[in-house]
C-alpha cells in the first residue's frame, strides 16, 4: 500500500539527511509503528506518506513514495486527500472549522461527496469514536483527549485506505488512549485500513502493531519485522520487555498477559523478598541532611522510611524531635488542624474552583511536605491542571484555602512567589522568551532575583552540552523541557509542580527526567506533577493522589493505590501482581 | 402545546440570516426616530430576544460588549457637543465654560463656550439613536453563528469564506495565546502588566500565530483544500466572460442611475449586470466540486424571525412618514417632554417574536 524506495530527505539548511536511503513497504490492511528515538526522523518519514513532505515543508526528496500507486512527486497532498488520512501531534492545530460535526463533515466536503453520505458518515463516526454527545460543541472547548478524538474522526469521515498518526495517545489518560487504539484496531481488522503510526509510548501501543519498524538514529537504514524480533534489540522499548530481558525470556513478552504466563518462575523467585522502599519510592534520602530548597520556615526534614510507608515527617514546626503519635500514615494528609503550622510545603484545604457553572474542583484537602514528589492522576478533565493553577496562584480559590510555605498563591507577587513555587506548564515552549539558552539563563537569574551565574549551574546540571548560543526552539522536546526546568528551579522553590511533563519525550529523555526529579526530591524540593504516564508515576511518586470529577477519589502511598488500579497499575505491578513490584529497577535491584 | 418553541438542534436552527434580518430590521426602525421611549424599547426588544435565545458559544458573548460600545458612543456624542459646542439655537443655558480664542481662519469652529439644555438634549437623542443601532447589530452577533452565515455563500466564494472562518478561529486562539504566554510571565515572576510585558508577549504571541497558520495550512491541504474538478474550457471561458461583463454592466449601470442624463439606460443595464455576475458565479461554483453539510434551512419559524424583523422596519418607516410621524422626532426647541406614540411601539415590539418562535438553546 505504501512504498518507500530507496528515500533520502534533506531539510533545507541542515547539512545531513534527515533519513537516508530508506527502503519500506508497508502491505495493505496492516498496523506499523514506527519507532526509536526522538530525531530520527519519524515524523518526515510520516509526513513523506501524504506528501506534506517535502510538497508542504521544503526540503529535498530523493527516491520515490508511491501510495495505493500514486507517486507523491506527482501527486500534491490535496490530490491524496481521498486515499491518505493524517493526524499529527497537535490537534487543535489540525482544526480547520469550530464545531465538532463540521470539523468531521469538512474533509469529505472538500472531496464532493453526497450530502447523505456525509451525514450517514458523520453518524457512524460520533457513535465510532463516542464523539455523539459532542457533536454541537465548539472545538475550542474541548479537552485534549476529546480533540485528538474528533482529529481521527475528520481522516476517518473521508474513509481514506491509509492512516498516517503521529503519537496519537501521548496526550491521553490511559482510558481515553485505549479507546483510541481500540478503534484503531477495529479499522484495522474491519475496515483493512493500513495504518502507519509513530508512537514513544510503546507499552500502550506495541501489543497492536503487525510490524515494527525501528530508526536507531538519525541516517541509519530502518529494521523492519515482527515487533517480538525489534523489541529484543530495540533501545527504545516498554517495561514489559525491559523485564522480559532481565528475566531471560526471549523472545520477549509483548503483553501484560504474554509476560504473566511466563513470570511464574519469576514470581517465586520474588516471592520471599520485598521491594527496596528506596527503589520503590525513590531513592532514600540521608536523614539528616539540609536541602537547599527553599521552604516553609522550621519545615521538619528529619523522615524515616519503612516497607510500603511513604516519607514521613518526624517533626512538627521549629525542630526535627520526633513527635508522639506519629505511626499512623494517614493522618497527617487529612489533619485539617495542622493546616498553618504544619511543614508542609503546600496544604490545600477544602479547594473550590468554580468557571462559569463548571465546578472544576470540588473540596480537594491535600497536603504535601517537602521531599515529597506526588503524582495527580486521573482522566482529562478531572481538574488536574486547576489544581496545579491553584497551587501557583493562576487560579483564584472560589471557596476554601491554599497555602505554599505559609503564603497564599494568588495573593503574592509574582515576583516573590517564583521562589516558593514552581510551574513547568504542559507545553514548556510558553516558558522561554530568549534567544539563546545564555540569553534565557541571564534572564532567569534576573527575575528570580538569583545570584548571576545561577541558572546557568542548573542548566549546567540538567542539559550538559548543549551549546549556549542554541535557540531553545531547535532543542529536543526534553531539552526543552530542561530548560524550562532550570529556569524554573533558579528561584529556588520548595515546591516544584509539572503538567504532564512526559508528553513527547522518549524513554531515553523520561529516564534522564526521572533521576533529576528524584535528586531534587531528595534534595527537598516537594515535587507535584499531574500526568497520565503511569510508568513515570511508578518511577518517580511516593504518593499517588487520583482526581475524578474534581474531586480526590483516592490518596496513598503509589504502590497501594496503583497496583489495585486496573487503569492506573504499570506494567510490571500488572505481571507480578499481587506482589507489590512497581518498577523494573526493584526488580533488578531485588534479584 | 404543539406551538411551544422546541429545543435547538442543528435540523431546526434558525438561519444565521435570518437573525441578521431581524436585527437589521430593528436597526432601521432606530434609525428612524430619535424618540428615546422608542429607542429604549427596540433596546429593550433586542436584549429580551438576546436573554431568551442565545447559546453558550463565544460569539454570544459580544452582546455585552456591544451595549458597552452604544454606552460609549453616546458619551462621547455628549461629551463633543459639550466641548465643541452646536448651531442649534438655545436658551436654556445650563454653564459657560470658558472659549478658547482661535485665529480668524478657523471661523465657524468653537471650543468651549455656552452649553445649552437643547443641544444637550439633542446629542443625547442623536447619540441614543447611534447606541441603539449598534446594540441591534450585536444581538445580530450575539444570535447568529459567523460561520454559519458564511457557509451560506455560493459555491464559488465558498474558499474565501473558509479562509474568512479561519481567521475568525484565529482571534480566539490568539487570545488563549495571550492568556497562557501572560501565565508563563507569571510564572517566571514577571509583571504581566504594563508595556514591556506587552512588548515580551508580542513577538512570541506573533510567533505562534504564524506557526499555527502553517499547520492550518498543512492540515487543509491534507485535507483536500482546493480540489478542482475538470471543467470544459468552453465552461470556464463562460464564466470568466459573464463574470466581468457583469461586473462592468453593474458599473455601468450605477453609473447611468447617478448621472442626470443617462437614467433611461441605468435600470436594465444594472439589473443585466446583475444577473450575469450571479450566473458567472454560479458557473464558476462548478469548478469547486465540494458539497456542503447540513446546510441551514429556511424553516417557517426562520421565515416568523426575519418575517418579524422585516414587518418591524417597515410599520416603523411607515409611521414616521404617516401624519403621526412628529411624534418619533420629539422637537429641542422649544424642549417637550417625549411621547410615546402607541402605534410604532406596537410595531417594534413584534420585534419580540422571535423570543417565542425561535428553537430554545439546549442548556437553558
Amino acid at each position: 500500500m505504501i512504498r518507500f524506495e530507496n528515500v533520502t530527505v534533506t531539510y533545507e539548511g541542515s547539512a545531513a539527511p534527515t533519513v537516508r536511503d530508506v527502503d519500506l513497504t508497508v502491505p495493505e490492511g496492516e498496523l506499523v509503528l514506527l519507532v526509536g528515538p526522538s530525531g530520527v526522523g519519524k515524523s518526515t518519514l510520516l509526513g513523506a506518506v501524504s506528501g506534506l513532505v517535502p510538497h508542504f515543508t521544503g526540503g529535498t526528496l530523493r527516491g520515490r513514495v508511491t501510495v495505493g500507486g500514486r507517486d507523491t512527486r506527482t501527486h500534491r497532498p490535496r490530490e491524496l486527500a481521498d486515499l491518505v488520512g493524517t493526524v499529527g501531534q497537535d490537534p487543535s492545530a489540525h482544526f480547520v472549522t469550530d464545531v465538532v460535526e463540521d470539523e468531521l463533515a469538512y474533509g469529505m466536503e472538500s472531496l464532493g461527496l453526497a450530502p447523505e453520505v456525509m451525514r450517514r458518515r458523520v453518524e457512524e463516526t460520533l457513535d465510532l469514536l463516542g464523539l455523539a454527545d459532542l457533536r454541537d460543541r465548539p472545538l475550542a472547548t474541548l479537552s485534549g483527549g476529546q480533540r485528538q478524538r474528533v482529529a481521527i474522526g475528520s481522516v476517518l469521515t473521508p474513509h481514506p485506505k491509509v492512516l498516517v498518526l503521529d503519537e496519537p495517545t501521548s496526550a491521553l489518560d490511559p482510558a481515553a488512549a485505549e479507546e483510541v487504539l481500540a478503534v484503531l484496531q477495529r479499522l484495522v481488522h474491519d475496515l483493512g485500513t493500513t495504518v502507519l503510526m509513530a508512537e514513544h509510548r510503546l507499552e500502550r501501543v506495541v501489543q497492536y502493531a503487525d510490524r515494527v519498524v525501528l530508526l536507531r538514529e538519525p541516517g541509519a537504514p530502518p529494521v523492519a519485522g515482527a515487533p517480538a524480533e525489534v523489541m529484543r534489540v530495540s533501545p527504545v522499548h516498554p517495561p514489559v520487555v525491559a523485564l522480559s530481558r532481565l528475566a531471560g525470556w526471549d523472545p520477549p513478552a509483548l503483553t501484560v498477559r504474554e509476560a504473566r504466563r511466563l513470570a511464574g518462575p519469576l514470581r517465586e523467585r520474588l516471592a520471599s523478598r520485598t521491594p527496596d522502599p528506596g527503589a520503590a519510592d525513590g531513592p532514600p534520602v540521608p536523614a539528616g541532611t539540609v536541602p537547599p530548597a527553599r521552604s516553609a520556615p522550621g519545615a521538619a526534614r528529619v523522615r524515616r522510611t519503612g516497607p510500603g510507608r511513604s516519607w514521613w515527617p518526624f517533626g512538627r514546626a521549629g525542630g526535627g524531635r520526633p513527635a508522639p503519635g506519629d505511626t499512623a500514615p494517614d493522618t497527617a494528609r487529612t489533619a485539617p488542624d495542622a493546616a498553618g503550622t504544619a511543614p508542609d510545603a503546600a496544604r490545600v484545604d477544602g479547594l473550590v474552583v468554580t468557571r462559569g457553572r463548571v465546578e472544576a474542583l470540588r473540596g480537594v484537602t491535600l497536603g504535601v511536605r517537602p521531599g515529597e514528589a506526588v503524582a495527580l492522576m486521573g482522566r482529562n478533565g478531572a481538574g488536574k491542571s486547576t489544581l496545579l493553577g491553584a497551587l501557583v496562584g493562576m487560579v483564584a480559590p472560589t471557596s476554601g484555602r491554599v497555602l505554599v510555605a505559609g503564603r497564599t498563591p494568588h495573593r503574592t507577587p509574582p515576583a516573590e512567589l517564583v521562589r516558593e513555587v514552581g510551574l513547568v506548564p504542559q507545553e514548556p515552549r510558553d516558558l522561554l522568551y530568549a534567544d539563546t539558552v545564555a540569553a534565557e539563563c541571564a534572564a532567569a537569574d534576573a527575575d528570580a532575583g538569583a545570584g548571576p551565574g545561577a541558572c546557568r549551574a542548573l542548566v549546567a546540571r540538567l542539559l550538559p552540552g548543549v551549546p549556549h548560543d542554541t535557540h531553545p526552539r531547535d532543542l529536543s522536546e526534553g531539552e526543552r523541557l530542561a530548560l524550562a526546568l532550570a529556569v524554573v528551579l533558579t528561584g529556588r522553590p520548595g515546591l516544584l509542580l509539572l503538567d504532564e511533563p512526559t508528553r513527547g519525550l522518549d524513554y531515553a529523555a523520561k529516564a534522564r527526567l526521572v533521576r533529576v526529579l528524584r535528586r531534587l526530591a531528595a534534595e527537598g524540593h516537594a515535587i507535584v506533577m499531574a500526568t497520565h504516564d503511569v510508568e513515570l508515576a511508578a518511577e518517580l511518586a511516593h504518593r499517588v493522589v487520583v482526581l475524578a470529577d474534581g474531586e480526590v477519589v483516592a490518596d496513598g502511598p503509589t504502590h497501594e493505590v496503583v497496583v489495585s488500579s486496573p487503569a492506573f497499575a504499570p506494567q510490571v505491578a500488572k505481571v507480578l501482581a499481587p506482589q507489590p513490584w512497581l518498577t523494573v529497577a526493584q526488580v533488578e535491584a531485588a534479584l | 402545546m404543539r406551538l411551544r418553541a422546541p429545543e435547538a438542534h442543528r435540523s431546526n436552527a434558525v438561519h444565521a440570516g435570518a437573525w441578521w434580518l431581524w436585527a437589521l430590521g430593528l436597526a432601521v426602525a432606530a434609525s428612524r426616530t430619535t424618540n428615546p421611549l422608542l429607542l429604549g424599547l427596540v433596546v429593550g426588544v433586542a436584549g429580551y430576544v438576546v436573554a431568551a435565545r442565545r447559546t453558550d458559544a463565544p460569539w454570544a458573548r459580544s452582546y455585552g460588549a456591544f451595549l458597552k460600545l452604544g454606552l460609549a458612543v453616546l458619551v462621547v456624542r455628549v461629551l463633543f457637543s459639550t466641548l465643541l459646542g452646536s448651531p442649534l439655537p438655545g436658551t436654556h443655558v445650563l454653564v459657560t465654560l470658558p472659549e478658547v480664542p482661535l485665529p480668524e481662519w478657523a471661523r465657524g469652529v468653537r471650543i468651549g463656550g455656552r452649553v445649552t439644555a437643547e443641544q444637550l438634549v439633542f446629542a443625547l437623542y442623536d447619540g441614543a439613536k447611534l447606541a441603539a443601532m449598534l446594540v441591534c447589530v450585536g444581538a445580530a452577533n450575539a444570535l447568529a453563528d459567523p460561520a454559519r452565515l458564511l457557509k451560506s455563500l455560493p459555491g464559488a466564494l465558498y474558499e474565501a469564506g473558509v479562509a474568512v472562518v479561519v481567521a475568525m478561529t484565529f482571534a480566539p486562539n490568539l487570545v488563549a495565546d495571550v492568556a497562557r504566554l501572560r501565565t508563563a510571565r507569571r510564572l517566571r515572576g514577571r509583571p504581566t502588566g504594563g508595556v514591556r510585558a506587552v512588548l515580551g508577549i508580542g513577538l512570541p504571541v506573533l510567533e505562534g500565530a504564524l506557526e499555527r497558520s502553517v499547520a492550518v495550512a498543512a492540515s487543509m491541504d491534507a485535507r483536500g483544500y482546493g480540489r478542482t474538478a475538470a471543467v470544459p474550457p468552453a465552461v470556464r471561458h463562460t464564466t470568466t466572460a459573464l463574470t466581468l461583463g457583469g461586473l462592468l454592466g453593474v458599473c455601468a449601470g450605477t453609473y447611468g442611475l447617478l448621472a442626470v442624463e443617462g437614467a433611461g439606460y441605468g435600470v436594465p443595464l444594472l439589473a443585466g449586470g446583475v444577473l450575469a455576475a450571479l450566473a458567472g458565479l454560479w458557473l464558476g461554483g462548478r469548478r469547486t466540486p465540494r458539497t456542503r453539510y447540513r446546510p441551514d434551512r429556511w424553516g417557517p419559524r426562520t421565515w416568523l424571525v426575519a418575517g418579524s424583523g422585516i414587518a418591524v422596519a417597515a410599520l416603523v418607516v411607515w409611521a414616521s412618514a404617516g401624519p403621526a410621524g412628529e411624534a418619533l422626532r420629539p422637537g429641542v426647541t422649544p424642549l417637550e417632554a417625549p411621547r410615546l406614540p402607541l402605534p410604532p411601539a406596537l410595531a417594534v415590539l413584534v420585534g419580540l417574536l422571535p423570543a417565542f418562535v425561535a428553537p430554545v438553546p439546549k442548556d437553558r
